[in-house]
């Protein structure tokens, strides 16, 4: 009973916050994606870098039990799945969490979205075994791999080196890059825009 | 509205208090307990008990079958982590909309850029928004995750397959909306 109790609690958290960024919006999430209003963009890896300096920390401090982590699996699948996601996240500005919390917040289109994402998710249910066969679901890079090893897990390390550590400073690296970008890369009020008008 | 700075603090302390009590973060599996839940319920021969599945639970379909019939045990007991993880999450983005006074009426069949670019037909927007959803789905089950499980939490633990699934995301993704939302807002 704890468990769902927990399931209840973050779910709502991670629900009311993702609206309250803006993820909600697709105008937020195209913007992102053709680089016109990085905002998300900027907040993701904020979040990111930050869950991750933390959970590695935590991880180091003990305060974290290692058997929470759940890596999951590289093949080329999750490339190609990847880019099939990214077609549609830029054509409806939803993903699959973001298009649930958006039609909670009284949005149409995101029913219209969930409900071919219904039938997505069943049509990959129906030809699983045929994509199985191509052996596109087979493992690659060691499979469950991350970036360095972390201690107390046995996931297998891509690099010969601490995963705590590199778990740190890959969670700065986001960090820092959350901050180094600007508000847009395109269009109007971009560094690229203004120095375009100044030529002129 | 929150800052990004703010924002971004808010959800990665979510992310961070999901791995710290239960497990990362996830949402698109889901949707695939939800169709069998669906199916299961027209034919109740989808998912049955067996002693001999490591879950305790079978399918004749492969997918709710693989791992030892993991998913098939998901739709047996809906009352799980996961599965009430994802409706708390509908709950949550429910209760911040209504606080802050829904969306805008004529925000609710579309966002301002598509009606910049393809105008302000609504079901020509649903229909896109529909086959959108299909294809992200499907490429997200193919992935083994979506924006959540891979990208967010797979890249807070340093997971390969995170960066080769973001990857993949915004290659993807950067070109396509360029390419189709030529007018800003």
């Amino acid at each position: 009973m704890t468990t769902i109790m927990l399931a209840i609690v973050i779910g709502a958290a991670f629900g009311f916050v993702l609206d309250r960024v803006g993820a909600t919006n697709p105008d937020y999430i195209i913007g992102m994606l053709r680089l016109s209003r990085l905002h998300l963009m900027k907040t993701i890896l904020l979040a990111i870098g930050v869950s991750s300096i933390l959970m590695f920390g935590g991880l180091s401090l003990g305060l974290i039990d290692p058997g929470h982590l759940d890596v999951k699996t590289a093949y080329a699948g999750v490339f190609v799945g990847g880019i099939l996601l990214g077609i549609g996240f830029a054509v409806a500005g939803y993903c699959p969490g973001t298009g649930l919390a958006a039609m909670a917040t009284g949005r149409k289109d995101a029913l219209f979205f969930i409900l071919g994402g219904l039938l997505g998710a069943g049509a990959y249910m129906g030809t699983y075994g045929g994509v199985k066969a191509t052996g596109m679901l087979d493992d690659i890079l060691g499979g469950k791999t991350t970036l360095g090893q972390v201690a107390g897990t046995d996931y297998p390390a891509l690099f010969a080196v601490n995963g705590t550590l590199i778990g740190i400073v890959m969670g700065i690296v986001l960090v820092a890059i959350a901050f180094a970008l600007p508000s847009r890369l395109r269009g109007e009020g971009s560094k690229a825009a203004s120095r375009g008008a100044r030529h002129a | 509205m929150l800052t990004w700075r703010n924002g971004g603090l808010a959800l990665g302390l979510v992310f961070l208090a999901a791995v710290l009590l239960v497990k990362p973060i996830g949402v698109s599996t889901q949707f695939v307990i939800f169709d069998g839940i669906l199916w299961d319920a027209v034919n109740p021969s989808v998912v049955v008990e067996s002693s001999e599945a490591k879950s305790g639970y079978a399918s004749p379909n492969a997918y709710l079958n693989k791992s030892g019939g993991k998913y098939a045990k998901n739709v047996a007991n809906p009352v799980n982590y996961s599965f009430v993880f994802v409706l708390a999450m509908i709950g949550g983005a429910l209760l911040s909309g209504v606080l802050r006074g829904g969306v805008a009426r004529a925000e609710r069949a579309m966002p301002q850029i598509w009606r910049a670019n393809f105008g302000d037909n609504p079901w020509k927007r649903y229909a896109a928004a529909f086959v959108a959803g299909f294809v992200v789905l499907y490429g997200a089950r193919l992935a083994g995750g979506c924006t959540s499980g891979h990208m967010m939490s797979g890249m807070m633990q340093t997971a390969v397959s995170g960066y080769i699934f973001a990857a993949g995301a915004f290659l993807a993704g950067i070109p396509t909306a360029i390419y189709l939302y030529g007018k800003e807002a």
